[in-house]
Order: C-alpha cells, then sequence, then structure tokens
C-alpha cells in the first residue's frame, strides 16, 4: 500500500539503488575523495577565512614587506596590507566567479544543448551555427574591445563574460547526449502521454544525464576559474575588490619576484592551481564513479 | 476504426539528403474494433515505421491514416484514444525513476481531478486486467522486475485511458518463452473487450495464434493480405510461403521452399496494386490465376 | 569423446557477492554430435559458452574442469588458455556485425588474423569453406559493411573455423537474424559438422524449434543447472523435467490459434543465483512439487542418453 500511496501523492521519486551504487564508489575513490577534499578545504577557507580576520583587504594595517609571522599569517605587502586578509577573501571572489560564471555556461550550453538536440532539424542547424560562432571568436579580443567600451568593473560583470563565452563546447556535448538519448522508447512513451517539449526534457531526458551535467558543471566551473585569474592578472579584472588573480597582478606589478616577496604571490598562485586541479582530478573520480567502465575493481 | 490508404514514407539519406529511401510504399489496411491484425514482416520491411506513423510519433510522407474517420493528429486527444507498447521494455521505462511513473504520468496529463482513492482503485483495476498482482509491482525499479511484468505495465498504462486501439510493436520480442506467452494473452483479452489491436511481429508463429487478420510487408510493401487462417494455410505470394517455409517448427524438421529470387511473378507484385484472390485474402502477384491455390 | 564437463561451477562477482551462474554442471558432447543448449535467460546457457573459451573479466572459476579430447582446459588461467583458443575451441560470436575489423577487406583481414596466430592463410581451404557456407568468393574483395547480416555471420564461423578446431561454440549467433536468414546460417553451420571441420559442436539459443532443427542432443538448463538433456527428438516428444514440459507447451506453432488452444506461461520467475535456495531450483513454479524437492534432485540417466535431474522424472 506504501506504493499506491506514492504514486497517488506524485512524490518526485527518487533512484535509490542507483544512488546508493554510486555513493558506494564515490566513497572509494580516491581521485574524488582526494580532489573534493582539497576543493572543500579552499572554499571553507574562503568562507570562514574572513570572518577571522578583522582588517578588509585593501587596509594598510602594518609594516611593508613583513615577511610572514604569527601576527600577519602571510606575511604584508609591499605598502603593508595583510596578505592572508587579501588571500581569504580572494578566495571568495574566486569561487564566486566560478560558479557565476560556470553557473551562466551551463544554463546556456543545457538550454541550447538540450533543444537543438531533441528538435534536431532546422532548429539544430541554426543554433549549431551560433555555437560554432561564438566557439572560435576569439574572446580575449572581444573583452578587449568590451573593456574599452563599457569596461569590466564588477565581479558579476566578469562572471557574466565569462559565463557568455564558455558555453559552447558544453553545448556540443549535451547535444550529442541528448541526440542519443531522444532516439530511446521512453522518451516516445512520454509524447504518448502528452507531454510537451519542454516536460521532456527537464523531466525525462536531463534526470537521465544528471551524472554528466554534473561533469560538465565542474569543467565549467574549474574553467571560469582559471579565465577569471587570467585576465585579472592581464588587468582586465574587475577595478574594485580583491581576487586571487588581482594578487597576482599586483605582485607582478610591484616586482615582488625581484624583491624576494615570496609570500605574496605563492598563495593566490599555489591556491588557483590547487583549486582547478582538484577540481579535474575530482572530475576523473566522479567520472569512474558514473561511468562502471572506468571502475577498476 | 483505423484506416490507412496508400501510406507512404520516404526517408531522405545520404550527405546531404541528396538520395531518398521508400521505407513504406503505399500501404492501406484497416484494422477494426474487437479484432487483432498482426502486421509481419521481416527487418528493413517497414513495420516499425508504419507503427510510427499511425501513433503520429513520425509523420507519414503520403497517403493518409485516419482514426474513425479523422486524420491522425498527435496530441492528448488522440492519444486518450489510440496508445502504444514498444520493442525494449528496459528502454520504455527511464531507468532512473521508478516503473510506476508511467501511471502518474497519464494522471497528470488526463486525470489531474480525479481523487486519490479512486485513481488507486482504477489503477488495481487495471493491474487485474493485465494479470499483474499491484502489491508485486507498485514502487519498484524497471530493474527489479522481469520483461513481461513490465510490458504488461504498459497495457495496464493504456487501458488507464479510454484507448480503442493498442499498437503493439514486437512488444513480446525481448521476452523469455515462458512469459511471452502471457503477454500474448493479455493481447487477446483486450479483443474480447472491444479493443482493436495493431500487432507487429517478425515471429510468424505469434502472429498466427494471436491474429484474425494479417498483413504481411515486404520491402515496405504489402505482399499478401487476409484472413490469417487463409494467409497460413493457403500462402499465394511466394515471399509468404518462403518465410513459413523457413520458421523452424517443432515436431517437423525444416522444410525446402522455392527462394523468393526465383519466383516469375515476385516483380509483377511491385505495382502497388493487389489483387483479391478470395473475399478478404489479398495478394500482390499479377499472375494470381497461374499460381497452384493449395500448396 | 569430445568434451567432457565435469561437475563446473562458475561465478560472477558482484557488489552483492558472488552469482552463482554456473552451479555445478557435468555432461559430455560426443564425436560429431551438436548440442543444443537451450533456456530461458539467466539459465547459465551464456556463461557456459563463455567458460569453455574465454570468461570475462567478473567470472570466475570456482570448481569442476573441463576436458577436450582428453586433454584439461585451463580455464580459469587466460594466458595457458591461449595455445586451445582458434586451434582447438573456437567461438562464433553473437554480434558478427562488430566482429569484423571495418577498415580491412574481409581477405586482408582474414591474413593478418592467422598470421597473428602463427598460421600461414591457406587460400584453397579458405576458397572450399566459402563454398560450404554458400558465400561467392568476390566477399573477401569486400569490406564488413558491404555484407548483409547473414552473410557477414556466415562470414566469421568460416573464419572461426579455419584452423579446424575440434569444438565449435555457437551462441545465439541467429537471433539478430531474419527467419529467412537464420534458416541458412543455422544449415551451414550443421554443414561444418557434416563436412568433419568441426568434431563436435555447442549450440546455444533460446529458441527450442531452432535447436530443435539442427542439434542431435538438447541440454535444457534452468538457474545456473542441468535440467534435461535427452536426443533431440526425445526431449521434444517425450521431455520428463516439468521445467522442460511447461516450456514447451508455453511455445505457440504455427498451427496454434489461441481460441482453439489457449497456451499458459509458467508462472513466478527464476531464483536469484546471488543466494539460491536448497533444494531444486524449479520448486517454487513446479505444479509436481513435493516434500523431497526440498533436497536437490541429482541428474539420473532415465533412458540411455536421457538425464534427467528431477524426483519425478518416472511420473
Amino acid at each position: 500500500m506504501t506504493a499506491l500511496q506514492e504514486v497517488a501523492t506524485r512524490k518526485p521519486p527518487a533512484s535509490a539503488s542507483v544512488r546508493r551504487e554510486a555513493l558506494y564508489f564515490a566513497l572509494r575513490n580516491p581521485k574524488l575523495l582526494i580532489g573534493a577534499a582539497i576543493v572543500l578545504l579552499f572554499l571553507l577557507a574562503g568562507l570562514v577565512g574572513p570572518l577571522l580576520v578583522s582588517a578588509t583587504p585593501n587596509e594598510y594595517v602594518g609594516k611593508p614587506m613583513d615577511p610572514p609571522s604569527s601576527e600577519y599569517w602571510f606575511g604584508t605587502t609591499t605598502f603593508g596590507q595583510d596578505v592572508f586578509a587579501q588571500f581569504v577573501h580572494g578566495l571568495r571572489t574566486t569561487f564566486l566567479v566560478g560558479v557565476l560564471g560556470g553557473g551562466i555556461a551551463a544554463i546556456v550550453g543545457m538550454m541550447v544543448g538540450f533543444v537543438a538536440g531533441y528538435r534536431g532539424g532546422l532548429v539544430d542547424e541554426v543554433l549549431n551555427m551560433i555555437t560554432n560562432i561564438i566557439l572560435v571568436l576569439p574572446a580575449l579580443a572581444v573583452l578587449l574591445i568590451i573593456n574599452a567600451y563599457l569596461g569590466i568593473r564588477s565581479v558579476g560583470a566578469q562572471a557574466l563574460f565569462i559565463g557568455l563565452t564558455s558555453w559552447p563546447w558544453a553545448a556540443r556535448a549535451i547535444r550529442a547526449q541528448t541526440f542519443s538519448l531522444r532516439g530511446r522508447d521512453f522518451v516516445d512513451l512520454a509524447r504518448l502521454s502528452g507531454a510537451n517539449t519542454w516536460k521532456i526534457i527537464t523531466r525525462e531526458i536531463g534526470p537521465n544525464m544528471s551524472s554528466y551535467l554534473l561533469l560538465t558543471f565542474i569543467l565549467l566551473f574549474g574553467n571560469s576559474i582559471l579565465i577569471a585569474s587570467s585576465l585579472d592578472f592581464i588587468g582586465l579584472g574587475p577595478t574594485e575588490g580583491v581576487s586571487l588573480g588581482l594578487m597576482l597582478q599586483n605582485a607582478s606589478q610591484w616586482s615582488a619576484m625581484q624583491l624576494g616577496l615570496w609570500w605574496w604571490f605563492i598563495p593566490p598562485g599555489a591556491a588557483i592551481t590547487a583549486i582547478v586541479g582538484a577540481l579535474y582530478v575530482a572530475n576523473v573520480g566522479l567520472d569512474e564513479v558514473f561511468n562502471p567502465k572506468l571502475r577498476q575493481t | 476504426m483505423l484506416r490507412l490508404d496508400n501510406v507512404t514514407k520516404v526517408y531522405k539519406v545520404g550527405a546531404f539528403g541528396g538520395k531518398t529511401l521508400t521505407a513504406v510504399d503505399r500501404v492501406s489496411f484497416d484494422v477494426r474494433p474487437g479484432e487483432v491484425v498482426s502486421l509481419i514482416g521481416e527487418s528493413g520491411s517497414g513495420k516499425s515505421t508504419l507503427g510510427r506513423m499511425i501513433l503520429g510519433l513520425v509523420p507519414a510522407s503520403g497517403g493518409s491514416i485516419t482514426f474513425e474517420g479523422t486524420p491522425v493528429k498527435p496530441g492528448k486527444a488522440y492519444y486518450r484514444n489510440v496508445q502504444g507498447v514498444f520493442q525494449d521494455p528496459f528502454s520504455t521505462f527511464n531507468p532512473v525513476f521508478k516503473a510506476d511513473r508511467v501511471f502518474a504520468m497519464i494522471r497528470e496529463a488526463y486525470f489531474p481531478g480525479v481523487a486519490d482513492a479512486d485513481w488507486t482503485a482504477r489503477l488495481r483495476t487495471a493491474l487485474q486486467d493485465v494479470r499483474l498482482d499491484p502489491d508485486q509491482v507498485l514502487g519498484k525499479f524497471p530493474h527489479q522486475l522481469s520483461g513481461g511484468q513490465l510490458q504488461r505495465l504498459l497495457i495496464a498504462r493504456a487501458l488507464l485511458l479510454d484507448i480503442r486501439l493498442l499498437v503493439a510493436d514486437e512488444i513480446t520480442s525481448m521476452l523469455d518463452a515462458s512469459t511471452r506467452i502471457d503477454v500474448l494473452n493479455v493481447l487477446a483479452d483486450l479483443k474480447e473487450r472491444g479493443l482493436g489491436v495493431l500487432y507487429i511481429t517478425h515471429d510468424l508463429s505469434l502472429g498466427h495464434y494471436l491474429a484474425e487478420r494479417t498483413v504481411v510487408l515486404r520491402h515496405g510493401e504489402v505482399v499478401e493480405t487476409g484472413v490469417t487462417e487463409a494467409v497460413f494455410t493457403r500462402p499465394l505470394h511466394p515471399y509468404t510461403r518462403q518465410l513459413l517455409a523457413a520458421v523452424p517448427r517443432m515436431h517437423a524438421p525444416w522444410e525446402d521452399a522455392e527462394p523468393v529470387e526465383t519466383c516469375l511473378y515476385h516483380k509483377h507484385g511491385a505495382t502497388g496494386r493487389l489483387y483479391a484472390a478470395a473475399e478478404d485474402h489479398l495478394v500482390a502477384c499479377a499472375r494470381l490465376g497461374d499460381c497452384p491455390k493449395e500448396s | 569423446m569430445s568434451l567432457r564437463v565435469t561437475d563446473l561451477r562458475v561465478h560472477y562477482k558482484t557488489l552483492k557477492g558472488d552469482v552463482r551462474a554456473l552451479d555445478g554442471v557435468s555432461f559430455d558432447v560426443g564425436d560429431g554430435e551438436i548440442l543444443g543448449l537451450a533456456g530461458e535467460s539467466g539459465c547459465g546457457k551464456t556463461t557456459l559458452g563463455k567458460s569453455l573459451i574465454r570468461m570475462d573479466g567478473r567470472m570466475r572459476h570456482v570448481g569442476g574442469k573441463v576436458e577436450l579430447d582428453g586433454e584439461e582446459l585451463p580455464i580459469g588461467d587466460d594466458r595457458r588458455m591461449n595455445p586451445f583458443r582458434f586451434h582447438k575451441v573456437s567461438l562464433v560470436p553473437q554480434y558478427s556485425m562488430s566482429a569484423m575489423n571495418p577498415t580491412r577487406k574481409i581477405g586482408r583481414m582474414v591474413g593478418e588474423l592467422l598470421r597473428s596466430r602463427g598460421v600461414a592463410l591457406d587460400q584453397a581451404t579458405l576458397e572450399s569453406r566459402l563454398d560450404l557456407v554458400g558465400l561467392p568468393r568476390e566477399v573477401l574483395q569486400r569490406y564488413p559493411i558491404e555484407l548483409s547480416g547473414g552473410m557477414k555471420q556466415r562470414m566469421v564461423m568460416v573464419i572461426s573455423t579455419l584452423l579446424d578446431p575440434s569444438l565449435l561454440i555457437a551462441d545465439e549467433i541467429t537471433s539478430a537474424l531474419d527467419v529467412s536468414t537464420q534458416k541458412s546460417v543455422a544449415t551451414a553451420l550443421a554443414g561444418f559438422r557434416e563436412s568433419g571441420v568441426v568434431k563436435s559442436m555447442v549450440f546455444i539459443t533460446h529458441d527450442l524449434s531452432l535447436t530443435y532443427q539442427i542439434a542431435d542432443t538438447i541440454m535444457v538448463m534452468y538457474a545456473g543447472k542441468l535440467a534435461e538433456k535427452a536426443p533431440a527428438k526425445t526431449m521434444v516428444e517425450a521431455p520428463r523435467h516439468p521445467y522442460t514440459k511447461l516450456l514447451i507447451d508455453s511455445l505457440p506453432e504455427v498451427g496454434v490459434r489461441h481460441t482453439e488452444r489457449r497456451l499458459a506461461g509458467i508462472a513466478g520467475s527464476p531464483p536469484s543465483l546471488l543466494d539460491p535456495p536448497a533444494g531444486c531450483r524449479f520448486r517454487d513454479r513446479c505444479p509436481l512439487a513435493f516434500d523431497r524437492c526440498a533436497q536437490e534432485p541429482p541428474p539420473v540417466e532415465v533412458e540411455p542418453g536421457h538425464v534427467v535431474a528431477c524426483w519425478k522424472a518416472d511420473a
């Protein structure tokens, strides 16, 4: 009778056993565990860190060029700013750009990919053309132009730009997956149940690709952190606030390397490398969890 | 009830759609209430394409398909009367959801106002009609059920609607011998309730077991059609004879039949015209008069 | 005796434990004999076929032995099995569609394949074998994609028997084919035995009526065990195991109409082989089951060549 009640109340049915199996492998996958642990560690630092330091990141608090000490854990800059305060605030920005940029790219990529793959025909051809145009667009050149005219001043604008330029490959991958799922009988059955295109995409095809979509988002997330840091470093980043990329840019601009201020550029550089690297490692691990063929046992 | 009139399906193939492939060529037949019509053909005969056209899943390129006199228009209203069950039960159920979600989908689309208790009662009746124990099959994932149970769940799903016609496309070909017959018997029961069933199959013995009338397809064309008894006991077209001879039987070794290529007449059959050999027994063979009627 | 299998046990490793796909099966295949292996999905027939030539990664040889022409096959040892494969035991796979390299012409592919096994290609033998299965010699100059399903299946049959193996295993080779192609492939397969190319054959299929057409002996398996083994004619006309009886009764043949004779399936489903129940495995679905079925019925030879694993075999 419990089963009948479930039908009756139309609870969203959960794929319990599939999930349990995924969890089983997830907890035994060293790549995923290590990758996720590193990312979470930095996320935690970004979330909790700013609460621990009283200084705002760009405030001049101490002696200039002070090496790491118990007072200033990561030392100070040439101007006497607390590097640790900048680092933890920068982590926040970096994660924010990653989530926003990756999120926007994932949403656009999913929309385009699902619609093109499911509808096919002319719709597919038009969307494919747009995808290819964006794909070959030199993002950097466009950014320079946009920056010259409008100026990217905020983290949000930067994330929007990254999101709007990095979705094409995701769209293509999702399109291919959708295309192969479209021919499955359960899609036909949904049509025979009177479901429209939107319902079929969101309730039949989407859930089938959830693991794939998660992997795509993680890659887009890491990618967007990397692009943001590069943009910041060449001076096309947001003009206010602080991010790991901006820290690197400042360190380079004020000759931290030549002056031997290693504590200024190593933390942000190492953090970017570690986060992006850990995301990729976790992604490979997740792939192994979801794809039985890649499992080692 | 369902009438097909010169239905044709042409696919564009090749890199730029330059070539065409005729999958279904001027097919005409009808399905009446309370009868099972079996559509028999080998791979590439166009039998599944026909099924999908009747269900409105692919549009026809030519000819007309009408249900109760009105042309087929895919949509909620049509699917209330006409439903389908497909070949692979494990592909028809979305593997990430529980199997009984197919019922919830019907309820959501057609019966949103029905109270829970009423719906539960209807669901139980439908499951009993297909000889399934509701307590055994509800609340499970597709992989926890057998192929035969899944196919019967899908028939029950169709019965929740006021269907008049069920298109069953190779629904038993993935099932084990010991469960397949139960699914066939369920189809036979539907007929007793006045439903029309179009049973698409490559298996002649299953078609013979179930159907009142038989349509034999070859390369998208009807080669022979008529009352099942007549088609199976007095096959007129050489292709039908060849098929019947190739079916492995128990208790009797394979017999030899002339291969269809050696038939002098089969080319003449490709005119899209069917000749009446007897009442309700049509054959696509121009030289029917020369054929020995008893074989 | 060409092939002798004694108490063979093969398990599948899964997350939940070992699945006993093959749980103590013994049988012989004589010289020049075609053994038809029939049963429903999950009965262990494919596992048996694989065990005789190549186990996949999840399979483990747990017990029992396989002898071919008096020599024991090291079936659990992938590397030591290699010299036997293709030379002594060969397989016609189910999906011949994907068994051939699509980028090579067939003739060239056959030559490369033989060289990799350290054998020179004998053109005359190859051509006579093509004649045997009714393929024109031009197929050697063609790419696999240019052949129809039935032709590909016959080509794969020719390739896998080029070295005159003692035992040929054919696993569901006709199930993806059309009725008329099915007949020509099955007939060609029987032709290998008639012409002495292979000594014995195990023909695996779910279609009992097809097995009946070409096999000398039929062995029906149920839930990882032998249920009944008998000469083809006996199996179809006078089966003794209740499962075989019910199975044959559930098969509609051309000539049977539901209005005249309503057939019935077998209620219930086979037990899980993860932790199979003690006693007869068909007990829960069997109309004849009685107290004694709680003990496992041993396979007993009720007549010469007719083995049944049922307490009521004499009934």
